[in-house]
């Protein structure tokens, strides 16, 4: 872990985003106080937690893998938390009831976890780590055990469960979907420091450097070279009067960023239009991804909602339009 | 075919010998002959009825119940130690810990008489007690450290992010969770202490000795089939143990888990 600078919101939905071994699983555990951090501080509602032992925290963690007692029934899982708290056992078994009944479990409870489908003990997980209505909730890659179908509506209803009891929430992954969709920011992580921290509009539109770019979605990443203060010449034929106010040294060197969704087929030679080669077609059902070449070796790729407008072959000449306001400028 | 015939072979070979003795206790007459004579029982009531064997039975149970009483919680601790532990030199307290296991019979037996004759506990029961511990604590670390090594520590940290002190994750989680470890240490603590001899005889008198000295010492001076009577007895409570242990733990397991 490198410096990392973080403060999350009261009642946010955070994302740390990032490829493996990139530092979210250990950001994660040092705010749950599984390991200390060597130097800086952990702040809890304004209150200095750092080296204060992971019991005494009072947050609440799901694991990736569960980590449910499989010894214990559903029931005892999910009320472990308030027996450790002293809480009356009426009062455990109202509440363990309707920590139960929020993640539409049945209230008994009776089964051992190994019973249970992935689904289910993502939800008995999920009640454990609510029922004594924690500060703060940590999720640690919680939906990557769970199959693909499974996973979406889980998602949404995790989603859900988090607004309804409105709970500051940390939750890990490397999926960017799952990121994108879920959070009020994101923190996009690499080699242990944040790259971007955002909303994730912001963090798709203008990612702030050639990482975040090539981590969320798609991206191309073109080479250019500045003419003018705020005119980039990328290839032959196509220059670039880039939005929002840069300000560049003519000749400097420019790394500029596009979507494969803006990137449009040109009817022909027209403003902000690069003849380009198809080089590779991937049919993928509601849009064909097209890779090409521009005239000067750069590749461009491009996404094609089918049907599309005009037969596509490897080796065709295309026009491609790429409007000025579709580039982000990498740092 | 031929592996067939061969794994046939074995089961006879390694069979055999018990069947022998099975098959020799119930001999009508006063002599260890195979095949037997007929059929009759006699030597297993004179097993039951023979006063020296019931001390000894009573010896063993004493020994073997303390044997097995100490070396669990003492085994349980090292293997949590070996492997979770900031130990310098792991491998070495490893070594260790396991050596009884490589020690000669006769050099630990005479190690320990050495011993208890200085602490002049030649006649107490303690020395055999603390004999027996130290022979079947490799067993229990061996069997606990396993189930050490594939605990996920994301059992515990969940214990600890729900409010369990340290204390309350071992009593409420690992513990639980280290049964099966528990369990065969504590089956193979109980076999071998039961069934342990050469350093047994070195520590014990008369008075102390075990099961399986008692019975050497009954074969040197008589020879009727007795002994393969009590013998007959000390394989059918061993297997039944084992079977229990397979049965209830998969026993199996625990031991292609390394």
């Amino acid at each position: 872990m490198d410096s990392l600078d973080l403060s999350i919101v009261e009642g946010e939905f955070l994302s740390l985003l990032g490829p493996s071994g990139c530092g979210k699983t250990t950001t994660l555990n040092l705010i749950a106080g599984f390991v200390e951090p060597s130097a800086g501080r952990i702040l809890i509602d304004g209150e200095d937690v750092t080296g204060r032992p992971a019991y005494l925290r009072g947050l609440g963690v799901v694991f990736q893998s569960y980590a449910l007692f499989p010894h214990l029934s559903v029931f005892e899982n999910v009320a472990f938390g308030l027996r450790e708290r002293r809480v009356s056992s009426a009062e455990v078994g109202r509440r363990v009831g309707e920590a139960l009944e929020l993640v539409r479990l049945d209230p008994v409870g009776r089964q051992r976890p190994a019973e249970l489908s992935g689904g289910m003990q993502q939800r008995v997980a999920l009640a454990r780590a609510l029922v004594y209505r924690p500060r703060v909730l940590l999720l640690d890659e919680p939906l990557a055990a769970l199959d693909k179908k499974l996973r979406e509506g889980m998602r949404d209803e995790l989603r859900a469960i988090q607004r309804s009891v409105g709970i500051t929430t940390v939750f890990v992954t490397h999926d960017q979907a799952e990121a994108l969709g879920l959070s009020d920011r994101i923190a996009v992580m690499s080699r242990g420091r944040i790259d971007q921290l955002g909303s994730p509009r912001e963090i798709y539109e203008r990612p702030a450097s050639r990482f975040v770019a090539d981590f969320i979605g798609a991206s191309t990443v073109l080479r250019g070279r500045a003419v003018a203060r705020d005119v980039v010449a990328i290839a032959p034929g196509l220059t670039i009067r880039v939005a929002g106010g840069e300000s560049f040294r003519e000749g400097q060197e420019v790394e500029l960023a596009i979507r494969p969704e803006r990137v449009r087929l040109g009817r022909g030679p027209a403003d902000c239009t690069a003849e380009a080669r198809i080089e590779g077609l991937v049919y993928q059902g509601s849009m064909t991804e097209v890779s090409a070449r521009l005239g000067d070796g750069q590749r461009i790729l491009l996404f094609v909602t089918e049907p599309a407008p005009m037969s596509l072959t490897p080796g065709q000449i295309v026009h491609m339009h790429l409007p000025a306001d579709a580039f982000m400028v990498l740092a | 075919m031929i592996l067939r015939l061969a794994v046939v072979a074995l089961a006879a070979f390694l069979t055999v010998p018990t069947a022998v003795v099975i098959a020799v206790s119930f001999n009508p007459t006063a002599i260890l002959s195979f095949p037997p004579a007929g059929f009759s029982l006699r030597w297993y009531v004179n097993v039951l009825t023979y006063p020296q064997f019931q001390r000894a039975a009573l010896n063993s149970l004493l020994v073997t119940g303390w044997a097995a009483a100490l070396a669990l919680p003492v085994g349980t601790l090292a293997a949590l130690a070996l492997e979770r532990g900031r130990l310098r030199g792991r491998n070495l307290w490893a070594a260790a810990l396991l050596s009884p296991l490589v020690v000669p019979g006769v050099a630990a037996g005479l190690g320990f008489l050495i011993l208890a004759a200085s602490l002049g506990l030649l006649r107490s029961r303690s020395v055999l007690i603390a004999a027996h511990v130290a022979l079947v604590l490799p067993f229990v670390v061996r069997s606990v450290w396993v189930s050490v090594r594939h605990l996920d520590p994301a059992f515990e940290r969940a214990a600890a992010s729900l409010g369990a002190t340290p204390w309350r994750v071992f009593r409420r989680v690992t513990l639980p969770l280290l049964r099966p470890g528990l369990f065969a240490g504590a089956l193979f603590a109980v076999v071998v202490s039961v069934n342990e001899f050469v350093v047994s005889l070195f520590i014990s008198n008369r008075v102390t000795e075990i099961l399986p000295v008692a019975m050497f010492t009954y074969v040197v001076n008589y020879t009727d089939p007795t002994i393969a009577a009590l013998s007959s007895l000390f394989i059918l409570a061993t297997f039944f143990l084992v079977w229990l242990a397979d049965r209830y733990l998969g026993l199996g397991r625990v031991f292609l888990q390394h």
